[in-house]
């Protein structure tokens, strides 16, 4: 039993803006949709089914919006599935669609995770009180700052690596076209001097509040071959989940993210990340996030990440750029966030990236984790086809 | 030589299932609650346990949680620890099971834990699904569901499909064949009851309830291990139509005979088939789509008529054909899962025993 290979064919974006009044939810889907097709140089006649994800439906006020959607993504009569993991559903919706076509169900899948979160308002979405359910604690910096700080203590990190991140990535999406916030008169002193949220995360520490949509033209070994520019070749892919609330879980570094980096490294034969991996697109809504998955990730040892970030190595000229892009801390259209990472992580081994093009990118990780730090996703691609 | 050996294709089966007892309301449960018991009951039925699960995939609306992120401590009844591989569709449980069969046809997952609940009991669920419309041109009407199944049913009165007296014979049959299913909420002989939206009567129209269901899916050898007589997916296949009522003929299902088709429902005769009809109404265009005809055994569960938890109905469905499977009460059954208004999305599977 083999698997069949899947290749990244297409990818489009939509300019993230905080809101984008001039289309309905529909139409800006449709306008991600129809640029990933462009860039495949495919017809929706091509498309044999779409897996589309997004975060909560509270966050825009609409019940499985995949419903109203299926004419829009040309899905009438195809098969149309809906992935929903929290934060994470970018990319799992991507995996999803991948499995349909390693499975060789279908040979070219359309997939695509939005957010239009002007539609209505996040933080409301998050703050519904539920009885005997424990709240995200008014959003979610309010949920995460204590495991910040828990790292904080655990690695002996200076207090002045979570503003280095900041500046990195804002001065990343300065690069990428598609980013929400470009931010030109950004300065290291002006994200330290930014007012504090949720101690220990400043306000220019954190993502903003995104529109936007993202999709990919996944296809197998023959559509691959007519691809008019390099596919990127899905060299592993996982996902993983662990409960929220219990006595043993290390909310600073999960065992579920542990276990999905290490399933992915098995299968694209990674050993050693640091050495075998370029760059990575990496999950990042709060800057301290960088060196804590650095961790996590393997790719430093067990308090050592923030290091690394110290040291410059994560900067788009360093030895592991992360967040070429700008990340989620210049871009988050929630539920298109994890795909967003995936389809970056894409564009580098394509060598399509433009300005925030990493030289040599051959082998790039793409991260998504949500929900209480309780779900992963990830994906590794390449610009070679995987062996056997 | 199996056929997994001969053509590369795993054979993947439906080889546990287990759902709760349809209720009206469930207000001392809450969703964990109300699934947990499932979910060990479901385990029990093969011997295996959380950790020796490959995949395990759910499906639930946070709509009708009334709270985003709602299947976030679902996972934590499941027992996800050591970490496990999950996923989660915004739909019906059948096509969370959809999702498991795909990745066990990959191979990187042998067994296939597939959950979903849902309770409207703290809502009026006829004003919820108005927010799955358009939300532009549509939703802001409040057009609810029971409304719109009437469309359809008037549509199909109007094309000759059916009258009033043989909507309400599919009432009455499926809650009379309920009296037999412990788990149905509504049994026994139920009046036609006054009209909800002409013409649709009471009896037309499926009980709000709440519930859950699980299913164990496995592939191959260690499907035959697991249960002594599997339900083997032969086919499945689901397709969505334009979502606009206006585009659509509402007294045909261009998508559950397309899914039909691919999923190869036409290439032999089928026994019994389990149809998600939340609407007498809804039977009949099934029934036309899918060419079933008298000889087949349709809904002896008692249906949607008789208990349809959302969420649940449709993975409910595919979990009672394959239990008639197991109990050597069918050979070849058909199940039909659906979602959206008027029959929007429509997924069919074929799952077959083995010759006794």
């Amino acid at each position: 039993m083999s698997k069949e290979p899947v290749a990244v064919v297409g990818i489009g974006q939509t300019k993230h803006v905080a809101a984008r009044r001039d289309v309905s939810i529909a139409g800006l889907v449709r306008e991600a949709a129809q640029r990933a097709l462009a860039d495949a140089e495919l017809t929706w006649a091509d498309i044999d089914a779409v897996v589309i994800g997004k975060a909560p439906d509270f966050f825009e006020g609409v019940m499985m919006p995949e419903l109203y959607l299926a004419d829009a993504l040309g899905a009438v009569g195809k098969p149309m599935l809906r992935v929903h993991t929290a934060g994470s559903v970018g990319g799992s919706t991507a995996l999803v669609a991948a499995n349909l076509v390693a499975a060789r169900v279908h040979g070219t899948v359309l997939t695509l995770a939005f957010e239009k979160q002007s539609e209505s308002n996040a933080m409301w979405g998050l703050s519904l009180p539920i009885p005997f359910q424990q709240p995200l604690l008014a959003g979610a910096g309010g949920f995460f700052a204590p495991h910040v700080r828990a790292y904080m203590r655990r690695s002996g990190a200076p207090d002045t690596v979570g503003s280095l991140v900041a500046y990195k990535d804002r001065r990343n999406a300065l690069k990428n076209p598609y980013a929400h916030l470009h931010e030109h008169d950004i300065t290291l002193e002006k994200v330290q001097a930014s007012p504090m949220l949720w101690d220990p995360i400043r306000y220019s520490e954190t993502c903003p509040s995104s529109d936007g949509a993202c999709a990919m033209v996944l296809t197998d070994r023959a559509g691959a071959a007519r691809a008019p520019r390099p596919p990127a070749w899905m060299l592993g892919g996982a996902m993983r989940s662990e409960p929220t609330l219990f006595a043993g879980k290390d909310a600073v570094s999960p065992q579920a993210g542990k276990d999905c980096a290490a399933d992915v490294y098995r299968q694209a034969g990674v050993t050693d990340p640091r050495r075998d991996i370029d760059a990575v697109e990496m999950y990042v809504p709060f800057s301290w996030y960088e060196p804590m998955w650095l961790e996590n990730l393997g790719f430093a040892d067990e308090g050592e990440g923030w290091k690394l970030t110290e040291a410059g190595v994560t900067e788009l000229d360093g030895d592991l750029p992360v967040n070429m892009s700008g990340g989620v801390l210049s871009t988050n259209p929630i539920g298109a966030s994890g795909m967003i990472r995936f389809a970056e992580a894409a564009l580098q081994v394509r060598g399509q990236a433009g300005e925030h093009q990493v030289e040599r990118a051959r082998t790039v990780l793409g991260h998504a984790y949500g929900g209480g730090s309780q779900f992963f996703s990830m994906w590794l691609v390449g610009a070679s086809a995987p062996q056997s | 030589m199996t056929r997994e050996e001969s053509s590369g294709v795993r054979d993947v089966a439906v080889v546990a299932f287990a759902q709760t007892d349809v209720l009206r309301t469930t207000d001392e449960l809450s969703e964990v609650e109300m699934l947990m018991p499932v979910l060990h009951s479901v385990l029990d039925r093969t011997g295996l346990k959380t950790a020796d699960i490959g995949f395990t995939c759910s499906g639930s609306s946070d709509y009708l949680a009334g709270r985003a992120f709602s299947f976030t401590l679902a996972l934590d009844g499941v027992g996800a620890w050591p970490p496990i591989a999950e996923s989660h569709v915004e739909m019906d449980g059948a096509w969370a099971l959809y999702e498991a069969w795909t990745k066990l046809l990959t191979g990187d997952a042998d067994t296939a834990l597939v959950y979903a609940y849902g309770k409207s009991s703290p809502g009026s669920v006829r004003d919820v699904l108005t927010r799955q419309l358009d939300p532009y041109y549509v939703a802001p009407l409040w057009p609810d569901s029971v409304a719109l199944a009437a469309l359809q049913a008037r549509a199909l009165i109007d094309a000759g499909d059916t009258d009033e007296p043989a909507l309400a014979a599919i009432g009455a049959r499926s809650r009379r064949v309920a009296t037999l299913n412990s788990r149905a909420q509504l049994r026994g002989s139920v009046p036609q009851g006054e009209y909800v939206v002409r013409p649709l009567r009471t009896g037309d129209c499926p009980p709000v309830g709440d519930g859950a269901a699980a299913v164990i899916l496995a592939a191959g050898e260690r499907a035959r291990e697991l249960c002594s007589r599997p339900a083997w997916i032969r086919g499945i296949d689901h397709r969505i139509e334009a979502h606009a009522l206006g585009v659509r003929d509402l007294t045909d299902s261009p998508s559950t005979r397309l899914a039909a088709q691919k999923a190869g429902v036409f290439e032999r005769p089928v026994d019994t088939a389990e149809l998600h009809a939340p609407f007498s109404s809804q039977e009949v265009v099934l029934r036309k789509a899918l060419r079933l005809d008298d000889s087949v055994r349709v809904n002896l569960s008692g249906g949607p008529l008789a208990a349809n938890p959302m969420m649940a109905a449709g993975l409910v469905r595919i979990g009672e054909a394959a239990a008639r499977i197991h109990r050597g009460e069918s050979d070849r059954a058909l199940a039909h899962a659906t979602s959206g208004p008027c029959l929007q999305q429509n997924l069919v599977a074929v799952l077959e025993g083995e010759p006794r």
